[in-house]
């Protein structure tokens, strides 16, 4: 499986706030990849990045196998986004909107096409009418219209139900299915809402003040057996060093803690390797399930200050 | 690039305010021509009132279709950048404010060529607002008062000096004169693009766009030797009325005007120049500075 989207050490630095801190993630081809994190974690600003609006400070983004920062608009021609609201011009038609955006990816453009692109949406009954006259649901299926009518391979959606009624919701989430099942497309998909990736999302990261807490495929982040278990020693850094060496390295989080996700089974047998490895331990805690975490770190944000800290 | 012109120029055309300007400029010169057509004579009074006693005029024939033009010229191509700046200052901010400045971005489309294409249009947009202002208050004018010879009123230091241009030897004046406004004007549309680049909306750039002319204008006027030699040459508003050197034709020694003849090329040519400059380091500086912005709109 090739990888479509691979992040290595990527940073951004607005004066005094680093949005982005040291992200390195991958999104494999025909993934639907949740991109989870509380306002303010850095997700659009990593989104952002992704789609050069942003440059960022430290880091490289490959985007099908090729730098971003070399090869933009190869890449960006195979790329379709909504970001945030996905806003058109309010004075022309939907059909006019369409019209030039997907020109503006390089397309030859049909009436027969552009039709068939608002159909899927279900604004095609209004596409000669003015974007300032629909509403929210509207304008969120117009941008999806948008960021599709060119066929991508790459679809890239931040926030995508943000001011969506729980049927846009639900029709937006079934768009999100049929785009991965049905059409084979990679979806990077970000979100505040746990419970909105992890119908969607096979794979997720979550991320906190622009660094990552965990990632990994939903089915192993959502298995209640997981926790995330807290070891402290004498040396937390020493211990981390010795355990990149081990097994135990694909269970790591990418912290400056000395944290596991991992099955509470396991934890006897973490301890054991620890004390082989001579490592004092101090302590070893089991702290949250994956949904406590993000509860935490999406909901009382002082709760997490022990773990981010 | 010219694919996303044409995207450009009809997203222009759509919108209502740029209609404003062409609608404002048919206003302005409909009145002039109104005003001029019931009392022009008493205009003309006034202006002739201190050569009055040297030279017959026969004063209804004096107000033509070239003289008003040349009036409404003297009058609109102040207030004109005015009308240049709402639609140029809007190029990238009002798709910052709209929400769609992202979208275009994350399209295949370089950030050079976007602000290259802006500047294209909002050219073309400057182009044609004189093209209407040409067809108003040239065509229209000829139409309503007839072509004639045509009187020029010029200040030039103390002395005020009346300068007659035969009529078969007008019109390439004004088509010279009007591609000279095109490049003056420009230098707003440049200006105002590269504000432009600063604001989420299009009001703060377009402000500052009149703020800087209304200031440079000023400077400009100011007669102060130390502001004559070491500023004005250097701001683009001491070009910006240069178009009036076409109509200020040479005369011999007894000042008979020469036909065909213009009284200081040199001087037409080095504004030109000094205008063209002022584009290019406006437009460059845009693509600058657009170049590495972060697009957090």
């Amino acid at each position: 499986m090739s990888s479509i989207i691979r992040v290595s050490h990527l940073s951004k630095q607005f004066k005094d706030t680093r949005a982005v801190d040291d992200l390195s993630f991958t999104v494999n081809e025909g993934d639907v990849y949740g991109f989870l994190g509380q306002n303010g974690a850095g997700k659009s600003t990593t989104i952002r990045m992704l789609l050069s609006l942003v440059a960022p400070s430290e880091g490289e983004i490959n985007i099908f196998e090729k730098k971003l920062s070399t090869h933009r608009s190869e890449i960006l021609r195979q790329v379709g986004a909504v970001i945030e609201k996905p806003d058109c011009y309010k004075y022309l038609s939907a059909y006019d909107n369409l019209s030039i955006f997907a020109r503006m990816s390089g397309m030859k453009v049909s009436r027969q096409l552009l039709m068939k692109q608002l159909q899927m949406v279900g604004l095609a009954d209004r596409a000669g009418s003015k974007v300032k006259t629909f509403s929210q649901g509207m304008k969120q299926r117009l941008g999806i219209a948008v960021a599709l009518v060119h066929d991508p391979a790459l679809i890239i959606l931040d926030e995508p139900t943000n001011g969506l009624d729980p049927q846009g919701i639900a029709d937006m989430r079934n768009l999100i299915l049929k785009l991965s099942n049905e059409m084979g497309k990679t979806v990077l998909i970000s979100s505040h809402l746990l419970s909105e990736i992890e119908l969607i999302a096979n794979r997720m990261i979550i991320i906190h003040k622009g660094k990552k807490m965990v990632e990994g495929t939903v089915a192993d982040l959502l298995d209640p057996a997981h926790s995330l278990i807290q070891v402290e020693t004498d040396n937390n850094a020493a211990a981390k060093e010795k355990l990149k060496q081990t097994n135990w390295v694909s269970f790591l989080q990418n912290d400056k803690q000395l944290r596991l996700m991992m099955n509470k089974e396991e934890v006897p047998r973490l301890i054991s390797d620890l004390v082989a490895m001579e490592v004092q331990l101090l302590s070893v805690s089991s702290s949250h399930s994956l949904e406590n975490y993000f509860l935490s770190l999406t909901t009382l944000p002082g709760y997490v200050e022990p773990f981010a800290n | 690039m010219l694919n996303l012109l044409r995207i450009e120029l009809f997203k222009i055309s759509r919108r209502p305010r740029t209609y404003i300007a062409f609608a404002a400029i048919a206003a302005i010169v409909f009145i002039f021509q109104f005003a001029f057509k019931a009392d022009g004579e008493s205009y003309m009074n006034l202006m002739l009132q201190s050569v009055k006693d040297t030279f017959e005029f026969e004063k209804v024939r004096a107000i033509n279709g070239y003289f008003m033009c040349y009036i409404i010229l003297n009058t609109l191509l102040i207030q004109v950048p005015i009308l240049v700046a709402l639609i140029a200052a809007d190029s990238i901010s009002g798709e910052a404010n709209m929400g769609t400045l992202r979208l275009l971005i994350s399209k295949p489309i370089s950030r050079t060529q976007l602000i290259l294409v802006k500047f294209a249009a909002a050219t073309i947009f400057t182009i044609l607002l004189l093209l209407w202002m040409a067809i108003t208050s040239l065509v229209f004018s000829l139409l309503i008062f007839g072509a004639d010879d045509m009187l020029i009123f010029r200040s030039k230091g103390d002395e005020s000096q009346i300068l007659l241009i035969t009529k078969d030897d007008v019109i390439w004046r004004y088509l010279a004169a009007f591609a000279y406004a095109t490049v003056a004007l420009t230098v707003i549309a440049a200006l105002s693009l590269f504000l432009s680049i600063f604001a989420e909306n299009s009001i703060g750039p377009i402000i500052a766009t009149v703020c800087i002319v209304i200031v440079c204008t000023i400077i400009s006027n100011i007669n102060v030797p130390i502001i004559d030699k070491n500023v004005k040459p250097f701001l683009f508003t001491s070009y910006l009325v240069g178009w009036k050197g076409f109509f200020y034709i040479a005369t011999t020694d007894e000042g008979v005007p020469i036909k065909g003849s213009i009284e200081n090329w040199t001087a037409i040519r080095n504004s030109l120049l000094i205008l063209l400059l002022h584009i290019g380091i406006l437009v460059a500086a845009s693509v600058i500075v657009f170049r590495k912005k972060d697009i957090l709109s």
